[in-house]
């Protein structure tokens, strides 16, 4: 389980985070929804450790995080991907299981996970500018879960890809994250994605959390049906 | 304003980036463990093996202008034969270093700069993080030790190729002896004109390197924001090389 309590983060006199409180339960999936600009990204980076808080605090299992710790527990998807450009797709998906076994046994681990998100062998060799936008996506994806991560974590999983292909990545994400039992956090401002990722669904307005409730719930809520115009 | 805090905010400013310059470099030197050889190898090739042919032809041509000139001016007070033992000398101590180090500034800083600012803008170097990977072990450890490495070398090259270049204008226009013109060339050297060259080689492949990452690492979003990471740091370096010259030869020759 991770929570966020009272996180706040300032840029010059903007506060982007203005006490944010989140939990997300053992094996749910959390979508953080608000418009460009709120601060969903900064909240995921706060989460993360890139971005160092103001004030607040972020428990993992009821105990503050332990960041070390948690990155080895981890998995992250961003929104451009973010393969690295100097390494093929699979030294990339297997970016960190090369750390601790040989490049053999990772490769095969990585061949495992592109098969896992539709890429089949042929794609292992390519270097990541030779990739389509989704097939980019999809071995971001592949590295995301390369370690069996307990928490994956999702930054606009759609942003950039066609609907047919976004709705694609969403079920992806959807079958991996039932299939593992991962908790999963996505930011997104794509709604039909947090209808087919989430098991609940968060609106981030003025730097705090305005709704938080279940997906199946969200077009009876107000603060929603604002959001959605 | 007060004028001491005119002069006191510009020179805080100074004085933190001073400092985080440093750590940043003494962060970037220290990331030898486990010892990142492939990486290493790698740089040396891009920094180093890469650069011989602008540093090769930078050296033959000031090499051969020198020899012009000095032959030139000579004349004017019947001391034309000091050209092989000024060209060597003016070569190794000052020449061959400085313009190997500006030639490799334009060349592998911006190169540094734009690769590792696009992996910023692109999150590759949050995507490091996230995979419990330290960005500066992994991108500015193999840069700064391959560019300490290869500099020093590319400067020996190019004292040869330079010495070469006069000696190639003083034997066919200048009318000099060839033999005559190598003997002269070394009875003047002395090992620490050539020593004190190298170490300003290695000295600058690392302002070349340090300038490149620290850039990098602090572009600015979008192309525009790599733009200016790749000029400034273009810029850090050519100016840094030529102050880090004057003071070391201050320091190695006076």
């Amino acid at each position: 389980m991770i929570e966020v309590r009272r996180l706040r983060k300032s840029f010059g006199q903007a506060a982007v985070l203005d006490g944010v409180g989140l939990r997300v339960g053992q094996g749910e999936s959390l979508c953080v929804i608000g418009q460009s600009g709120t601060g969903k990204s900064v909240l995921l980076k706060c989460i993360l450790g890139l971005i160092q808080p103001d004030e607040g605090v972020i428990l993992s299992q009821g105990q503050p995080l332990d960041q070390a710790h948690f990155m080895q527990r981890f998995g992250m998807l961003f929104q451009g991907a973010a393969l690295f450009d100097s390494l093929s797709v699979w030294q990339n998906v297997a970016f960190r299981l090369r750390q601790r076994m040989s490049d053999r046994a990772a490769r095969a681990i990585a061949l495992e996970k592109l098969a896992r998100v539709g890429l089949g062998p042929e794609t292992a060799d390519l270097m990541p500018a030779q990739l389509s936008g989704g097939m980019a996506k999809r071995a971001g994806l592949a590295r995301a879960i390369a370690d069996d991560p307990a928490v994956i974590f999702f930054d606009e999983p759609t942003t950039g890809l066609d609907p047919i292909r976004a709705r694609s990545i969403d079920s992806l994400i959807r079958g991996i994250v039932t299939e593992t039992g991962a908790t999963a956090v996505t930011i997104t401002h794509d709604m039909a994605s947090v209808r087919a990722i989430g098991d609940r669904v968060a609106l981030l307005q003025g730097g705090r959390i305005v709704h938080d409730g279940p997906v199946a719930a969200m077009d009876q809520a107000p603060a929603l049906a604002k959001f959605l115009g | 304003m007060n004028p001491l805090r005119a002069i006191g905010r510009p020179a805080l400013r100074l004085t933190r980036g001073i400092g985080a310059v440093t750590l940043f470099a003494a962060r970037g030197l220290g990331g030898l463990t486990p010892f990142p050889a492939r990486a290493i190898l790698a740089q040396l090739l891009q920094i180093g093996w890469l650069s011989l042919p602008v540093v090769g032809l930078t050296a033959l041509f000031t090499g051969a202008a020198l020899a012009l000139q000095i032959h030139s001016g000579g004349e004017r007070f019947q001391a034309s034969d000091v050209v092989p033992a000024i060209v060597a000398i003016g070569m190794v101590r000052e020449l061959g270093p400085v313009l190997g180090g500006l030639m490799v500034a334009a060349r592998v800083a911006s190169a540094i700069a734009a690769e590792i600012g696009t992996m910023r803008v692109t999150e590759q170097i949050d995507a490091l993080v996230t995979l419990s990977t330290d960005p500066v072990r992994w991108l500015v450890t193999p840069r700064l030790w391959a560019a300490i490495l290869s500099l020093p070398v590319l400067v020996a090259v190019g004292d040869i190729i330079g010495i070469m270049g006069g000696w190639l204008v003083g034997t066919t226009s200048l009318g000099f002896n060839s033999a005559t013109y190598i003997a002269n060339s070394w009875a003047y050297l002395e090992g620490w004109d050539v020593l004190s060259g190298l170490i300003k080689g290695a000295v600058f492949g690392l302002i070349v390197a340090l300038s490149g990452c620290w850039f990098g690492m602090r572009s600015g979003r979008g192309a525009a924001g790599v733009g200016r990471a790749t000029t400034s740091a273009v810029v850090a370096a050519a100016v840094g090389i030529l102050a880090a010259n004057f003071a070391l030869t201050g320091l190695f020759f006076r």
